[in-house]
């Protein structure tokens, strides 16, 4: 264990998954992971190409490209700097491209906001990437190293989410793993389809009516196969370091409890706390939420059956509509015999303080028959 | 199908040197892009990777599930291509490969969206040979106006008509703009001199560091010619001082391609029918010759691009085959 800034620790644990490749562009909250990078490679105890480009549209795509041409490529960003990527990212998945971002969670503008929440990474949803929340910086750490294993089987591009400040801008007590333990567990990796002029083809190809929907179902499916490799990748790590971060979802709190709460990234930790403070009778069941692509419907079919209530605790917002995690999760409910009532609340947007006492209004929310099935916490209606 | 299979693999075979884009592609009839694609993979050779735009160029080569190119290549999208250009770079310097880097865009690829990522890609110094296929607009989706449409030409979206004569904006100088990162090696060229910008892409491989190559290709179905003539109008437009040919290292013009008699813009522009508004009676068309004709006169001036006696290089000997073989330039 060590004393580690969150973006430090990414910064360390990427350089201990030897990228050859780290492109980025700076903003607010992901700063401090490239310069971490950065500075390892200025001194030496890095040995990769860091290009440091002149947009995020081109950080994108300097990683696209290291990564057709073989290269472990890597690249981090947030908020706009997510946005500006976004037809880059979309193709980075439709080519199947493997390759690792970190997303440091920011809201995205206008108002114009440098602080937390998870509306940049929500945007990218259906750009087909897997999307791994990481509820504290030790996951941060692990899924990172998982991320580039899980890149390179699947063959998918991996986005690391880790909230702006409240994990990356914070110092806590580490565990960094080991050279070895990384390097037993990823191993050089050679791009199945990456160019080679001994035998040259085509990649990123004009694709017709009459092959493009296989090319998607094919995306698709390997998205919906990627399921199983993130419980095997959470597993592999596991037995190499010690350590899992819950695989697609994770069940914590008190398991018989017929109220439970569903979230993803940090604030996950607040209800932790909160839970552990509650009366026996008020203790509910907390889900985690990690991998939100592919959306472990079946995962939660099954840890929410019988439950009564479920509260979706959501940081973002799809203006106009309401929830965005919320509807999915009841559609992944549906089919229950008896499938819970639905809450879905967002909050913490723009960084808005969630403290302890959320827990308490979420729990009473749950127990008040009646009480809207969509509501955005601190204003008005809730 | 087996026979015309083996007929062709052995049609293959025969030929004379590598070719990177092969036929079968579904380019219109006498391309500009297409031809200048050839040429200068032709003379890369096939120890290259190549990231292209989105463009003709992309479109016309790679309709899924088939590929003209011999070549390694890469399409992202319309914008990236010196950054895609740059991580490929990066990754072969990595691993200590000496597999060189090209980049290909249209126009629209390089003056316009593409711009940024080509501007930080030389400012980075990437050694990556970057060839803009400068057809002069938007021909992919249509021939709309792009920053490298000349004044006065017709698009879709810069019509001639009562109140509009075509563009009433110039023409990027995009060499200028280039020469300014003091990079190198840059040069502009043109399918009408084959030699010529064959020698060109193999300096520009050759340099160490980025080297950018503007082709002037013609469009038959942009610029309204038959694609009979996309060779002769690409030749006056070098001859009438329009599109010179130059060489620049680290910003300073090293050489250029003397123009042995100049032709009158208008020669090059009357055979194209995004110029033919200019043709009319109408006394703005008389302006706005007047005014193409000086900026052709410019270039020659400021270029000193007349030649006082014939020369091997000049816009008459360069690429010209010789009684006895003697191939010149
Ligand atoms: C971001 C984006 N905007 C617009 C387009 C549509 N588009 C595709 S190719 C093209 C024009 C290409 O022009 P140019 O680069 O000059 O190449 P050309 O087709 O003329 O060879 C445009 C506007 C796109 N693909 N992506
Ligand atoms: S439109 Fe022009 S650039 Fe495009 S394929 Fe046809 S001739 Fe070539
Ligand atoms: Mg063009």
């Amino acid at each position: 264990m060590q004393a580690l800034e969150g973006s430090q620790a990414i910064a360390r644990t990427v350089a201990l998954c030897r990228p050859q490749v780290v492109a980025a562009y700076p903003i607010t909250p992901q700063t401090h992971i490239v310069e971490g990078i950065a500075s390892l490679v200025a001194e030496g105890q890095l040995d990769c190409e860091m290009v440091s480009v002149e947009s995020e549209h081109s950080a994108a795509s300097v990683a696209l490209g290291a990564a057709v041409a073989g290269a472990r490529a890597y690249t981090a960003s947030a908020s706009q700097g997510i946005l500006l990527m976004s037809e880059v990212l979309y193709t980075i998945a439709g080519m199947r491209v493997p390759l690792v971002m970190t997303c440091a969670n920011r809201a995205v503008s206008a108002p114009l906001n440098i602080w937390n929440d998870h509306q940049d990474s929500m945007a990218m949803r259906d750009a087909g990437w897997i999307q791994l929340y990481c509820a504290s910086n030790q996951e941060a750490i692990d899924t990172t190293v998982q991320a580039f294993y899980l890149a390179e089987r699947c063959e998918l591009p991996v986005m690391v989410c880790v909230d702006g400040f409240t994990l990356t801008h914070t110092l806590e007590p580490l565990a960094l793993p080991t050279q070895a333990q990384v390097d037993a567990f990823l191993p050089p990796y050679q791009f199945a389809h990456a160019l080679n002029p001994m035998n040259p083809w085509s990649l990123g190809t004009l694709v017709g009516p009459e092959h493009f929907t296989e090319a998607r179902l094919a995306h698709h499916q390997a998205l919906l196969d990627a399921q199983a490799q993130i419980i095997a990748a959470d597993q592999a790590w596991a037995a190499v370091s010690g350590r899992h971060c819950g695989g697609l979802l994770e069940v914590r709190g008190r398991r018989d409890a017929r109220i439970g709460i569903l979230t993803l990234g940090a604030v996950l930790g607040t209800l932790e706390d909160a839970l552990l403070a509650a009366a026996p009778e008020d203790q509910v069941r907390l889900l985690k939420l990690r991998s939100y692509r592919p959306f472990p419907a079946q995962a939660l079919a099954q840890a929410c059956a019988d439950l009564d209530t479920l509260v979706v605790l959501e940081r973002a917002l799809s203006p106009g509509a309401g929830g965005i995690i919320g509807p999915e999760v009841q559609g992944a409910l549906a089919d229950l015999p008896t499938p819970p009532r639905v809450l879905n609340v967002a909050a913490g947007l723009g960084g808005r303080d969630m403290p302890l006492t959320l827990y308490e209004r979420l729990l009473q929310w749950a127990r008040q028959p009646g009480h809207p099935p969509f509501c955005l916490l601190d204003a008005a209606d809730c | 199908m087996q026979a015309t299979m083996h007929t062709l693999a052995t049609l293959r075979q025969q030929q004379p040197r590598f070719r990177g884009l092969e036929a079968g592609h579904r380019a219109c009839q006498g391309c500009g892009e297409a031809l200048a694609a050839r040429l200068v993979t032709e003379a890369a050779g096939p120890d290259v990777m190549i990231a292209n735009a989105t463009g003709c160029l992309e479109v016309f080569t790679t309709p899924y599930p088939h590929s003209a190119w011999r070549l390694p290549w890469v399409h992202a999208v319309f914008g990236n291509a010196a950054a895609v250009a740059a991580g490929i770079e990066a990754a072969l310097k990595q691993q200590q490969r000496a597999t060189k880097v090209l980049a290909f865009a249209g126009d629209g690829g390089t003056f316009d969206i593409g711009f940024q990522a080509l501007s930080g890609m030389m400012e980075r110094g990437h050694d990556v040979l970057f060839v803009c296929y400068d057809n002069e607009a938007y021909m992919n989706t249509g021939v709309q106006r792009s920053g490298s449409t000349p004044h006065a030409a017709m698009t879709t979206t810069s019509p001639s008509g009562k109140a509009r004569m075509g563009k009433r904006h110039m023409k990027k100088d995009i060499l200028s703009i280039i020469s300014a990162h003091h990079i190198p090696y840059a040069a502009t060229a043109s399918v009408a001199y084959p030699s010529d910008l064959r020698k060109k892409v193999r300096r520009g491989l050759l340099t160490e560091g980025p080297s950018f190559l503007q082709v002037h290709v013609p469009c038959p179905l942009g610029w309204g010619h038959s694609g009979a003539l996309t060779v002769e109008i690409a030749r006056l437009a070098v001859q009438s001082g329009l599109f010179p040919l130059l060489e620049m290292e680290r910003g300073e013009v090293v050489g250029t391609m003397p123009i042995r008699t100049p032709r009158p813009v208008a020669d090059y522009l009357r055979l194209q029918g995004r110029f033919g508004h200019l043709f009319g009676e109408d006394h703005r068309a008389r302006k706005e010759l007047e005014h193409l004709q000086a900026l052709a006169n410019r270039n020659i001036e400021r270029f000193a691009l007349r030649g006082s006696t014939p020369e091997r290089y000049d816009t008459e000997g360069a690429d010209t085959v010789h009684r006895g073989g003697d191939r010149w330039a």
